[in-house]
């Protein structure tokens, strides 16, 4: 029941939850980043794929270090 | 390494399968992050392999097939034909007594068959009704996001001859 959850716990909760919603958005930009850049090599436009690739790099990099924020709450909060 | 199970001690049963209720919110949503990150890594290599695509891309070279003979379609007629593969259809189109243009069939929505409407002067697919402009290939209406390929003609004596394609037809 959430109500018997200690604050320690549900802060953990509430901070995991933000973190992976984070990640939810910027999945969203990195899929219309692939489909732009697979339409744009299709119409014979190849100059956008290395920055599609580079900002895919960078968001797929934002996802990596909010999964280990996660992972971090996750060892704090449960190792209590 | 994050992906591995941190250094713990707990058997790995405990740690992944907790009894504590509140525990396994935090199992759950640590995995479901991990599998969001998977999938972000998953479009990464999409978009290299776009990259690795592109930058390994060569000019194709287009062979001259003779098409058909001058005069042989009336004005406003079409004649199919198959370019640069025989996988490959295309239409020919005689606009005007000297001018004639030439589109991959393929649409570039989903690749259904477009077909030359006379009446209305334009290429037609029927499957989501994608009209592209006769005298560019561009998009006119409908779901298409490119303009048809157009087929380079080129004049050999009597002959017209198809010499290539341009993927940017528009314009
Ligand atoms: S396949 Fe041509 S409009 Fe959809």
């Amino acid at each position: 029941m959430e109500h018997h959850q200690p604050p320690i716990q549900k802060r953990g909760l509430t901070a995991i939850d933000g973190a992976m919603s984070l990640i939810v958005i910027l999945l969203m930009v990195q899929m219309w980043l692939l489909t732009t850049a697979l339409e744009a090599l299709l119409a014979g436009h190849r100059e956008t794929a290395l920055p599609a690739a580079l900002i895919s790099a960078a968001i797929f990099g934002a996802c990596l270090v909010l999964f280990l924020f996660v992972d971090k709450i996750d060892k704090e909060v449960r190792r209590r | 390494m994050m992906f591995q199970r941190r250094p713990s001690s707990d058997p790995l049963w405990k740690d992944e399968f907790s009894v504590q209720a509140a525990d396994e919110r935090y199992v759950n949503r640590r995995q479901f992050s991990k599998f969001l990150v998977l999938t972000s890594f998953g479009l990464l290599v999409g978009n290299l392999w776009i990259l690795i695509r592109s930058l390994r891309h060569r000019a194709p070279v287009y062979p001259a097939v003779p098409i058909a003979r001058l005069g042989e379609i009336p004005i406003g007629g079409v004649k199919q034909f198959r370019y640069p593969d025989a996988g490959d259809t295309c239409l020919m189109i005689r606009t005007a007594p000297d001018h004639y243009v030439a589109y991959s069939q393929k649409c570039t929505h989903l690749s259904c068959a477009v077909i030359y409407s006379q009446v209305n002067n334009r290429l037609e697919c029927p499957c989501h009704d994608g009209y592209f402009s006769v005298n560019d290939g561009r998009v006119l209406q409908g779901p298409p996001p490119r303009p048809l390929p157009k087929v380079m003609l080129e004049q050999r004596g009597d002959e017209l001859v198809a010499v290539g394609i341009d993927l940017n037809a528009e314009g």
